[in-house]
Formats: C-alpha cells, structure tokens, sequence
C-alpha cells in the first residue's frame, strides 16, 4: 500500500493508503473531517471542494494518493480560533444556505474566485460558481454573500497593509 | 462509489510512463487529471487493473514555442492553457469554454483530446487547426494529424499501449480570426454542439476558411462544403449566413435530452454563421 504524506488544515499526516482511496473519504474516514461532503458520483455538484496547494479541486475526483505531498485546505480549516473565516461569515449574515449541504464547497470555491479576483462582479460570480450546485437557494444571496465577503475582505486587506 | 481496486504506477518521465503502460499489459489505463476517468472508476464504467497516473510526469506540462508550431504538453492544465500566452487564441478562448473552474485546475489538454468525447470542446478546434498530435510508445514516436485522431466515440486513434505526449498546433498569421460558438443550456454544461472557426481575412474578402464542429457525430467534423463556400467571398454577415447553409451536410448528429437531431443540424447552421462572423469581426 502507497504511504502518503500529506498536510490538512495545517496539519501533516502519514497514512497508508489504497490507491483507490478518494481524497474525500480520506478526509472523511480517516481524518474525522467530515466538514467535507459528497454529493455525487460524477464530479458535477462540487460539494466536495477543497484547496489543493491552493487551487480548488473537486475531492472526490482526485485519488489521496495523488494528494501526497500537497498542502489541503477543507472548510474545517478555515476559521481561527472559533472565529469564522469573513467568508462564512457573509454566507451565515445573508443567507446563504438553506439546507447547507453545498455550502462548504460554496465556500471553498468563492475563495478561490476571491484568490484570482478580489472584487468580482455578480456575473463573474455566477461564472466562477458554476461548478457548484445549489438544490435549495436559487443562489441569489449566495451571489450577495460572495459580494459581501469580497468587500469585508478587500477592507481586511488594506487595514493590514495601511 | 467506491472505484473497485486497482494497483497504481506514478512515473516521474516519459520513458518512465511509457515502460509502466507497456509493461501494465491489456487492461491498464492512464490517468491524467482524472476528470472523466474518475467518474468512469466511481460509477464501475471503467475497470482497469492498474493506473499509470501522469500527474508527476512534469515534462509533460510544458507548453513551448517551436517556431511555426506551439507545442502543448498532454499534461498541460486547462487552467495554465488558458493563461499561456504562447497557447494560440482559439484554443486558449475555446478552453476557457470547457467546464468549471475545478474541473479545469485538474483537466488537462491531453486528457480532453485522448478521451475523444464527441461533445467535448477542443477536438474540433484541433481539427479546425490542423494540429498534429504527438504519441509515444515501445515502438518510438509517432505524429498523427488531427483528422486521423478522433476515429469513433470516444475512440481515439492510440494504441492501449500509446502515450499522448503533446500536440504541435501551427501558428496562424496575424491576417487570421478566431471564435468558438458554443451553445449550452446551463452552467457547466457539455455543448449540445459548438463550431470553432478560423478565418483569413484580406481587403474584406476571406482568404480561407477552417470550421470544426463538436457534437455533430460520434467524432468532430471538419465543415467543408461551408469553408469552399466561403472562401474567397466577401467576409460579410450575409455571405456567412448563405455558406454556412451547408454546416449539416455530411453530419451524423446524435439524437438525446439536449435535442433531436434535425435540431442540432439547425444549430450547426446558425452557430456558424456567427462563428465566421465573429471570427472575421465584420
Ligand atoms: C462537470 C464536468 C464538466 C465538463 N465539461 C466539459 C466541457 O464543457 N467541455 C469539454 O470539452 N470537457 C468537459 N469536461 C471534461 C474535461 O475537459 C476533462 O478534463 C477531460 O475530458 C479529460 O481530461 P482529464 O485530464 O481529466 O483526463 P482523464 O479523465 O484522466 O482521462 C480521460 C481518458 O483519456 C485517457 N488519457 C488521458 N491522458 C492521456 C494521455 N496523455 N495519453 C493517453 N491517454 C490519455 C485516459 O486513459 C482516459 O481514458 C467536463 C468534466 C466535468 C467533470
Ligand atoms: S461529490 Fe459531487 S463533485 Fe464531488
Ligand atoms: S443550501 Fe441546500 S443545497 Fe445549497
């Protein structure tokens, strides 16, 4: 069986892996971070997306195997100190989930649109989302969520640097 | 689901790669950026006893200038395909059609043009393009030009025993315009058929004409009669639209939830039209 060495949330692990073991159920099962859900076979809905070195990646396309020596980031990640990260704090103030299901990939890829473009507009949005399934919203007050946490993020920013 | 067992090689180069396949036997499988074959293992589409899995094969991810041609790498991302600026307009404009921002971080050239899906994107622009693919195996290296490539649904022209190392696309003058005309019914949706068109332009006559069509058959289709029709008109709107008249002869369009055939045949009609159009910028 491959040995995998892999960081998770800032956190390094050592595992031996099946190959066929999915990142995701290697979150899941064997990590406990199950923040990380599964919401199809075919990579459509993108309920499982994490941040690979940095860049969003459906996790249950992407064998844990092929994750060894990369750096993961799931939604259990993002906060700090019980404090949630501005971005799911803007999607809890508009709204932005219903059932909840897809929102921990919701988030994971409006940050990395956020990554690539710090002040998107509503199309660029709905562009940057659109591998990501909503059953329940419609959208509209995730579209304002991501809006939200791009101004609370961009005025973060400049307090940082000023 | 859980992909049934299989056991797994990572080679670290092309010879590597190519020993590992050869060496694999009958049922073993290249794994690119995995999202196509992913699904296939997940949904037991797809059985392979071992994976030759790419993703560290890092000369395969190069895409450089060769002169006439741009060589992109198999293994080249969607995401780095599109913010290359050695990649030739169309295919960068074409790629940034293709899925989602996910799926494109892990997709890759090679994969999208390997896995021959009749609706997938970049066929046809390959073929509007003349490009050459580059494969590897035991036996050496061998060129096969884009209209041998695509040969069946997903059926591609390698050997199980063959590599796509990469594609030599030609570079087109400054004298050339490009335009993908993709129709899709939702967000992240496959093109239920898309035209890639490239076209000559000289004193507001057309020089040459090269139009691909995806999802009008079980591989991409060059569209001939409309490319003899067009050139060496005028590059006018209404030039197009009469040429592009015969943008469904010698097609074999599938009929599915997307639409019937006789449909698809009116889109090829329409999306070319506007895909020389806007490719001529007239
Ligand atoms: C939600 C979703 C939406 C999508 N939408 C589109 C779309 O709109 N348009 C579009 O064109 N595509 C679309 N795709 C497909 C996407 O472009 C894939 O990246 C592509 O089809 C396969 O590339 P891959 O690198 O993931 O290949 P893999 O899935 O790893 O491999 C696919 C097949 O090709 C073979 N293969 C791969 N690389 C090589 C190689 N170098 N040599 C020999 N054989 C090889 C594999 O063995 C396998 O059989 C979509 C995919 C998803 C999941
Ligand atoms: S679970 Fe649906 S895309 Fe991964
Ligand atoms: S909140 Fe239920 S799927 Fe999005």
């Amino acid at each position: 069986m491959p040995r995998i060495k892999v960081e998770v949330d800032g956190v390094t692990y050592e595992d031996d892996v099946e190959p066929r073991l999915l990142l995701v159920h290697y979150l899941r099962d064997r990590l406990g971070k199950v923040g990380t859900p599964i919401g199809c076979d075919t990579t459509n809905c993108g309920a499982c997306t994490v941040l690979m070195d940095g860049l969003s990646v459906k996790s249950c396309s992407v064998l844990a195997v092929q994750a060894d020596g990369r750096a993961i980031t799931t939604i259990e990640g993002l906060g700090i100190d019980g404090q949630l990260h501005p971005m799911q704090q803007a999607f809890h103030e508009e709204h932005a989930l219903q059932c909840g299901y897809c929102t921990p990939g919701m988030i994971m890829a409006s940050l990395d649109l956020l990554r690539e473009n710090a002040d998107p507009s509503e199309d660029e949005i709905r562009e940057g989302l659109e591998g990501n399934l909503c059953r329940c919203t419609g959208y509209q007050n995730i579209v304002r969520a991501v809006r939200r946490a791009a101004d609370d993020m961009r005025g973060a920013a400049k307090e940082v640097t000023s | 689901m859980i992909p049934a067992e299989f056991s797994y090689v990572r080679p670290s180069t092309v010879d590597e790669a190519v020993a590992a396949l050869s060496g694999a036997g009958e049922d073993a499988k290249v794994l690119a950026g995995g999202q196509s074959l992913m699904p296939l293992l997940r949904l037991r589409l797809a059985l392979p006893e071992v994976l030759v899995d790419l993703d560290r094969v890092d000369e395969m991810r190069e895409i450089r200038d060769e002169g006439d041609n741009v060589f992109i790498g198999a293994m080249a991302t969607h995401y780095n395909v599109i913010r290359d600026p050695l990649v030739p307009a169309l295919v960068a404009k074409t790629t940034a059609t293709v899925a989602d921002p996910a799926v494109r971080h892990r997709g890759t050239f090679g994969g999208s043009l390997a896995h021959a899906d009749p609706a997938g994107d970049l066929p046809a622009v390959m073929l509007a393009l003349d490009a050459t693919m580059v494969a590897r195996s035991p036996r050496g290296s061998r060129d096969i030009p884009a209209a041998d490539f695509f040969v069946d649904y997903l059926t591609s022209a390698l050997e199980p025993d063959e590599l796509l190392v990469g594609v030599r696309v030609p570079k087109l003058g400054d004298d050339w315009g490009f335009h993908y005309e993709k129709f899709h019914r939702t967000a992240q949706s496959w093109a239920v058929v898309g035209v890639a068109a490239a076209v000559q332009r000289s004193n507001g006559t057309v020089g040459a004409a090269r139009i691909g069509l995806t999802n009008m058959g079980p591989y991409p289709i060059r569209a001939s009669a409309v490319e003899s029709a067009a050139s060496g008109g005028p590059a006018s709107a209404d030039a197009f639209r009469s040429a592009a008249e015969a943008a469904a002869e010698a097609t074999d369009p599938p009929s599915d939830l997307n639409g019937s055939a006789d449909y698809r045949r009116h889109l090829a009609r329409v999306l070319t039209a506007r895909a020389l159009t806007a490719a001529a910028t007239v």
